[in-house]
């Protein structure tokens, strides 16, 4: 691709780069027209929460969409909401809660593991980092939810697609496209979303003293009863003993969700634990607000949240390859780790950082993991993400493929360059 | 309906065409006679027909990127089918163009039980990785009234839905990975069996591109454990109004059934002399609520409806008994085409999708339009999520009587968008909506989705004539500047 990250970076990395402060849709469209004609490159920031993901920027200019905020549209009977992307997702989810509504995809906040103070960021950032939390098996990502967008192209054109109802395919599904493309295609100016009934209660079964191979056995018999179980995670010794929700209750941890009507979730516990009797070990049951907790702690990782020198890695597989997977990268690197989505997410702290680890693990999810195994750092020291691919890399007709696609939205590669990869 | 002028440089080479198909795929896969070609010349929407230049039938993904390497060096067209129900026109063939049918690719590859999904070859039907994984108690969720016939290839080109998306998602929610043919006949596999694969979400715009972005070759479908119980509600009401309002207590009082259907009363009336469903003949719509889950989930659900029924002013509630009673209220419901098809010789199934608050508005002027064109209307309407399906009646051997349906059609549509709705919820826009993309979108939105197109196929060869009103011209649109959202070629001929 081009060759202008060299200049920039000739240019060394105290100069500061202006911010340009949008309040509305025609402002953004004005300075992205201004960057295109001087040749300016910008980060695309609201609240910036989720800075630490993927590669640290170094650009002429920072986008700041934090004032482009308000809802604009909320209609509960619809189950859609539309908002400007630099809406706190706090607001959106306390307005949600008044209309005991929610966020089905349960968005997760990395703070608290960034080192930081509990901030849910932006709508808009949760959308073009695009991660789903505990409830991803049962009811998607935010791309399952991501119904409409409007937004400015890196030809400075204003475009929208998708629409404001639930059910919609006309033309190319763009909003899910720009889900999980950290800002490196278009800068979005108003968004619609999907959004779900919250249910009434929550429980969660505990089932205590599993080995990791047991539990994501179980957690699969779980996920294949008719009981909607919407929470499946594990925690080794190591990592339950150290998440509050769970402190009350030494050795490994499995945790089932059920939620809905409190007459239901009775009725599937009962179900379930005739199912699971035959794992044998001690099960429990945590109340509403301990069982809202833990799913947060989940959802947040948490567990990882003290140390934050150490790097945590998040891999995505196919639950049948869990084990192997946790179990080859644990037999060359120190450290701990869990289960969520049933086996199919693994979260892992290592206890020391170097450079070798990125190696160790890439390496795990070719030999371990099945084709379909792939590795984030989430959290590293900026000069380690700046130097390395902390987002899994792509086989080479993918990312031919995918450079090709940035060309056609941003042909300068005026937002977010080499934010997901250096030469994207 | 203009499609896109045959070049007949192509078609004077056909013989060339058969003889180098045939490399790539031997035997009968080539078919090249006008006999055997007439039963490709249309899909399900049977107004348009065009017999292609050749249709060839791959046995396998090396065969599907052989053709397709080929016709990329060629410049020539490709026309993807699956099972070819589609109701936009999606597999309309072009006299220039060869169909590439993916029937023989037919066989259920895996099924994965430890990671709940099903690995299948394009071909196999819908309704077919359902019963594949029945005798353990799980089901593919999406359910196009198709079903028995649409194959999950088509579905993904589609992103197909059905009655029970509301609760359970469309084709695009329900598909976790692909294997895909491009243009230039290089394989990818997008996703896979994880929950989510890295990079850009290029599964997710695969998802409904109706074949204009490459040829689907495999399909991982995650499947779902099958619920323990499922009752339905079959509900009467004196007028429309009210049945909209008892779907909007539904929804606001935070139950997502798992199936939600409206009739009118042409419908009804039309369902119930074909199948006998025992439908009340005294109402101006019925509603199907279905529940699905534990017994005690459900019955805690038929109750609350129940409540809110006899507040929406309902005259007429039965549940469902048994599992008989239940697929009997259905029956009417998933007849209701056919059934409508009875009262006339021809009719045309519409497909938008408006805010369901807009219900009884849309349907008054439905009604007006139909003494406008003259044409009578029956209404099917997937409640739940706001899918209007306004199935035409009209005889095309009457004069200018398809004319004025497909006028009545989309003004329809039309009217769809004017409400904040949208041109079509699960049908797709193939060529029949294609001509009204521009009521939904701006130049610059259509700009957008073409220079994504590019990325794909430059050369425009996958599906011309589908989805935009304008053919894509890539050089153009890669060094375009476009000001104030104004084409910059406004004079250009469409078709």
């Amino acid at each position: 691709m081009r060759g202008r990250c060299a200049f920039r970076i000739c240019r060394g990395s105290e100069a500061v780069p202006a911010t340009l402060r949008v309040t509305d849709a025609s402002e953004a469209q004005h300075a992205i027209a201004g960057l295109l004609a001087d040749g300016r490159t910008a980060e695309i920031v609201a609240r910036a929460t989720r800075r630490p993901y993927g590669r640290p920027l170094q650009t002429d200019a920072i986008l700041d969409l934090r004032a482009l905020s308000g809802i604009t549209v909320y209609e509960p009977g619809e189950l859609v909401l539309s908002a400007q992307p630099g809406t706190p997702l706090s607001l959106i989810q306390s307005t949600l809660a008044e209309q005991r509504q929610h966020l089905a995809f349960e968005p997760p906040d990395f703070s608290r593991l960034w080192g930081a103070a509990p901030d849910r960021g932006t709508l808009g950032g949760c959308l073009s980092v695009g991660l789903g939390g505990p409830r991803r098996p049962s009811a998607g990502a935010p791309r399952d939810h991501f119904l409409g967008v409007k937004g400015v192209n890196g030809f400075g054109q204003a475009f929208a697609a998708g629409g404001r109802v639930v059910k919609n395919v006309t033309g190319f599904d763009l909003p899910k496209l720009l889900a999980g493309s950290l800002g490196t295609l278009a800068v979005m100016t108003e968004v619609t979303i999907k959004v779900m009934p919250a249910p009434p209660s929550t429980s969660t079964l505990l089932l205590h003293g599993l080995d990791d191979a047991q539990a994501v056995a179980l957690m699969g018999e779980a996920l294949s009863s008719p009981a909607a179980v919407s929470g499946a995670a594990h925690f080794p010794a190591a990592v339950a003993n150290t998440l509050p929700a769970l402190r009350s209750a030494p050795g490994a941890v499995t945790a089932l969700r059920l939620e809905g009507l409190p007459r239901s979730i009775g009725a599937r516990l009962e179900h379930l634990t005739r199912r699971l009797a035959h794992y044998g070990g001690d099960c429990t049951l945590l109340d509403e607000s301990v069982s809202r907790g833990l799913w947060v702690e989940v959802a947040d990782v948490v567990a990882f949240a003290g140390a934050s020198e150490r790097p945590v890695w998040r891999l995505s597989t196919r639950a049948s390859a869990a084990v192997g997977l946790a179990r080859t990268i644990m037999q060359s690197l120190e450290g701990r780790y869990f289960f969520d989505w049933g086996g199919a997410l693994l979260w892992i702290e290592l206890a020391a950082d170097s450079l070798a680890h990125q190696g160790i693990v890439r390496e795990a999810c070719i030999r371990a993991g099945g084709p379909d195994a792939h590795a984030t750092l989430i959290r590293a020291d900026e000069h380690v993400r700046a130097r390395t691919a902390p987002l899994p890399p792509l086989a080479g007709s993918l990312a031919a493929l995918t450079e090709r696609i940035k060309a056609q939205f941003d042909p300068q590669r005026l937002f977010n360059p080499g934010r997901m990869y250096a030469e994207l | 309906m203009r499609m896109p002028a045959a070049d007949p440089g192509l078609v004077s080479r056909r013989a060339e065409f058969l003889g180098a198909l045939r490399r790539f795929v031997p035997g009968e896969g080539v078919i090249g006679t006008p006999e055997e070609l007439a039963a490709y010349e249309c899909d399900g929407l049977t107004a348009y027909r065009q017999p292609p230049l050749a249709v060839v039938l791959p046995a396998d993904t090396a065969q599907v990127a052989a053709v397709l390497a080929y016709c990329h060096a060629q410049g020539l067209k490709v026309v993807p089918r699956g099972s070819g129900t589609s109701l936009s026109g999606g597999a309309l063939p072009l006299a220039d163009a060869i169909v590439v049918g993916l029937g023989k690719l037919n066989r259920v590859l895996e099924i994965d039980y430890a990671n709940r999904c099903v690995v299948a070859q394009p071909g196999v039907t819908n309704l077919a990785i359902t019963q594949a994984v029945a005798e353990r108690g799980f089901y593919y969720a999406p359910d196009p009234s198709s079903q028995i016939a649409c194959s999950i290839g088509g579905n993904v080109a589609e992103n197909s839905g059905g009655v029970h998306c509301l609760k359970y998602g469309m084709t695009t929610n329900n598909v976790l990975g692909v294997e895909m043919v491009l243009i230039d006949g290089s394989i990818v596999r997008l996703g896979g069996r994880a929950y989510d694969a890295p990079g850009y979400d290029l599964l997710g715009i695969v998802n409904g591109s109706e074949g204009l972005l490459g040829v689907v070759t495999e399909v991982t479908a995650r499947i779902l454990p099958r619920p323990e119980h499922q009752q339905a509600l079959l509900i009467g009401f004196p007028t429309v109004e009210a049945a909209g309002s008892c779907v909007a207590a539904i929804i606001d009082h935070g139950l997502i059934p798992a199936g939600m259907e409206m009739m009118d009363r042409l419908a009804i009336q039309a369902a119930e002399a074909f199948v006998h469903a025992g439908y009340p003949l005294d109402v101006e719509a019925l509603l199907i609520v279905e529940f699905d889950g534990p017994r005690a989930e459900i019955d805690e659900h038929v109750s609350i409806v129940e409540a809110l029924v006899a507040r929406c002013g309902a005259g007429y509630l039965r549940i469902s008994s048994s599992e008989r009673e239940r697929l009997q209220f259905w029956a009417g419901r998933k007849a209701a085409f056919p059934a409508v098809g009875r009262l006339s010789p021809d009719y045309y199934c519409m497909d938008g999708t408006i805010p369901r608050r807009c219900l009884p508005q849309v349907l008054r002027r439905i009604s007006e339009l139909s003494q406008t064109y003259g044409l009578a209307v029956a209404n099917v309407f997937h409640a739940g999520d706001g899918n209007l399906h306004p199935l035409i009646l009209y005889d095309a051997s009457l004069g200018d009587q398809l004319d004025k349906a497909e006028r009545f059609g989309a003004d329809i549509l039309t009217l769809c968008v004017e409400v904040g709705g949208v041109l079509t919820g699960e049908h797709g826009v193939g060529v029949e909506k294609r001509d009204l993309m521009e009521v939904q979108f701006q130049p610059s939105d259509l700009q957008q989705q073409q220079r994504l197109k590019c990325a794909f196929d430059p050369d425009g060869l996958l599906n011309p004539g589908k989805v935009f009103p304008h053919l894509c011209r890539c050089a153009e649109l890669g060094r375009m500047h476009v000001h104030a959202g104004a084409l910059r070629f406004p004079d250009l001929p469409r078709f």
